[in-house]
């Protein structure tokens, strides 16, 4: 038996596709989200039960912001399907901490994986994929060339708080010659400070689960280790575990 | 849920303005006060009508800003707005408005709005002991002195009496209404008893609220409750006030499926919570009695732990959610302290919401109460 959850964030629509009976992941996709959430949900779907061997899923749970909009069986919040997936990755972390397109959320949570606390930042862009996406923009970086930048540049200080003043000031720091490298591990310490005054909202626990698109970064998850000052679990497929958990919650609906 | 001395409240408040402006025609003054540390008592000895002039509307703060910084909370830019704009028909009416050294910004707002209406400025003290409780009766006998001059009447100890008995009743029959939701489940939602507490407070006609207000405590202790609503989580909202106006949080709670049991604010549950006494020393009794009520102005705050441990035992409460206005610095900062209190001495969920009066993080707001819920299932 197969169940689903859907996650549809600002960026990415995530589909992740779960056999009842082993919990294994059979299938699972990644598409923009773009404007139009309710068909994008629908596509990144059928493009993970495809990879799942095409079958009917028993029902299908979904989260992210465009939740609303899809045709599910239940609508969760992706604090709670970010908790859920990663307890089940990593049942010994104490907290969740998710970075996505235009949000960041922390959340700690009990020995049984329940939720004790969150915080979010959800009004201002400093400290989310935006930021960074901005950033790549600017300087021409793949993905991949950020990694490498990380581990190579020494931080240069940006300190505008806000995302769109921050855009200038790189602009300006470039012009007069910084090295983009630099630059780029400047901007990664600023998220990464943004990620500490969240997390200092909830009461810290020994282990964190790094989630959403910003993990994919290991020289990010490497240095909020060493802010945090103890280990950062990164999921193999980060972006999917809002999805992961929608889907094992599903199943757990079935199961009931 | 039908209720018909509830549509007949409703109806009836409905003409707060209209019944208003016939008592002030017949030569009844009207006293605004913004604040539940003004004695409605002695307005009433004064056969004078008091009114609520706290700010609820979003519409005014725009105007509000042009003179006031943005960063004050919106509670204070509406009161304010309303004032350069002359739009509200209660502050309009007043022929004398009372305000209180709460806090900062209400303190410095209010020097503003002496340039609008006749303002007695009561100096309130942040500590609640017998010092503190002499200098609020001698800026209660102050106030008292400022009615008799501006209107020209004597206010003695039977028509403090007289309006002591009457707040009381006010207060009593206000009650009833408000303790039917310690009922599994409550015959009321949290915006009906927001909706029915906000309105009385424009009432000009005291015995004629009491009949109500007694109605609908009689009618719905005799209706049988939806048992579909025993599945929502009890919620208890403490903190800022919140008025029809004010009320996204409460009905984002509803509509996400809470039933908002008791509201720990000065705009419903803290009116009610205490009685005057009636005989001996009256403006002694009333001094003590208004002093006490916890506000997050006062420093310490004990008495808002005590009643909340309290309120939460009578209601049944599942979880605590915690209204801070944007800011209030005074209850954002004793926010820490509560969620410390409620996680590790009630062992409750606690949720603390911090917004203003406008609709653009509403769904920012949603999210972080469905998940809330979501963690009580």
């Amino acid at each position: 038996m197969l169940v689903a959850g859907i996650d549809v964030g600002s960026v990415a629509a995530k589909a992740v596709v779960l056999e009842v009976e082993t919990l294994k992941v059979v299938g699972s996709a990644i598409l923009p989200t773009g404007w139009e959430v309710k068909t994008q949900g629908q596509t990144v779907l059928k493009k993970a039960l495809a990879k799942a061997g095409g079958l009917s899923p028993h029902l299908v749970f979904a989260t992210g912001y465009g939740r609303v909009s899809l045709e599910a069986d239940k609508t969760i919040t992706e604090i709670t399907c970010h908790a859920k997936g990663a307890y089940h990755l990593f049942p010994h972390t104490g907290i969740v901490l998710d970075i996505g397109g235009q949000d960041s959320k922390v959340i700690s949570l009990n020995k049984d994986g329940s939720i004790q606390d969150f915080a979010m930042n959800d009004k201002c862009a400093a400290g989310t994929g935006r930021f960074l996406e901005m950033l790549l923009q600017i300087l021409n970086f793949s993905f991949a060339e950020l990694n490498e930048a990380i581990t190579q540049g020494i931080p240069v200080e940006i300190t505008s708080q806000c995302a769109v003043f921050a855009e200038t000031e790189i602009v300006s720091l470039l012009a007069k010659g910084a090295n983009p490298c630099d630059v780029a591990a400047g901007v990664i310490r600023s998220i990464v400070n943004r990620v500490r005054a969240l997390t200092s909202r909830v009461s810290l626990h020994d282990e964190c689960t790094f989630t959403g698109g910003l993990a994919q970064s290991l020289g990010l998850a490497k240095l909020i280790s060493e802010v945090l000052g103890h280990k950062v679990n990164v999921p193999a497929y980060p972006q999917t575990v809002g999805a992961l958990g929608a889907a094992l919650l599903a199943a757990e609906a079935v199961c009931s | 849920m039908n209720c018909s001395s509830l549509a007949e409240f409703i109806k009836e408040t409905d003409k707060n303005v209209l019944n208003l402006q016939k008592c002030k025609t017949s030569g009844q003054k009207v006293i605004g006060l913004y604040c539940i540390y003004a004695p409605i008592e002695i307005p009433l000895a004064a056969k004078a009508i008091p009114v609520s002039l706290c700010g609820t509307k979003n519409d005014s703060i725009p105007k509000a800003e042009t003179v006031l910084p943005r960063t004050v909370c919106p509670l204070i830019k509406s009161s304010f707005g309303f004032a350069l704009l002359d739009s509200c028909p209660y502050l309009a009416a007043s022929d004398l408005v009372v305000a209180e050294t709460t806090c900062d910004g209400k303190k410095k707002m209010y020097e503003l709005l002496g340039n609008y209406k006749p303002v007695f400025l009561m100096q309130l003290p942040q500590i609640q002991n017998e010092a503190a409780k002499d200098y609020v009766k001698k800026e209660f006998q102050r106030l008292i002195a400022r009615i008799e001059a501006d209107f020209g009447v004597k206010i003695g100890d039977q028509d403090l009496r007289e309006a002591i008995k009457l707040a009381n009743s006010l207060r009593q029959a206000l009650k009833e209404v408000l303790d039917l939701a310690k009922r599994k489940p409550s015959p009321l939602t949290g915006m009906e008893i927001l909706n029915i507490s906000f309105r009385t407070s424009f009432m000009p006609d005291y015995n004629h609220s009491i009949e109500l207000l007694k109605n609908i405590s009689k009618e719905l202790s005799e209706l049988t409750p939806d048992p579909t609503l025993s599945k929502r989580p009890r919620i208890l909202l403490t903190g800022v006030p919140t008025g029809m106006g004010s009320h996204k949080v409460v009905e984002l709670l509803e509509t996400c499926g809470a039933s908002v049991v008791c509201l720990d604010n000065c705009s419903v549950y803290k009116k009610v919570l205490l009685e005057v006494e009636e005989d001996g020393d009256l403006l002694d009794h009333l001094a003590k009695r208004y002093l006490d009520m916890h506000c997050a102005i006062m420093s310490p705050n004990p008495n808002r732990y005590a009643v909340l441990k309290t309120l939460i035992q009578e209601f049944s409460v599942d979880a605590v959610v915690d209204l801070t206005w944007q800011g209030c610095q005074t209850y954002e900062i004793e926010s820490y302290s509560l969620k410390n209190w409620v996680h590790d001495t009630l062992k409750l969920p606690f949720l603390q919401i911090i917004t203003d009066f406008s609709s653009s993080d509403t769904e920012q707001i949603k999210v972080r109460i469905e998940a809330f819920l979501e963690m009580l299932a």
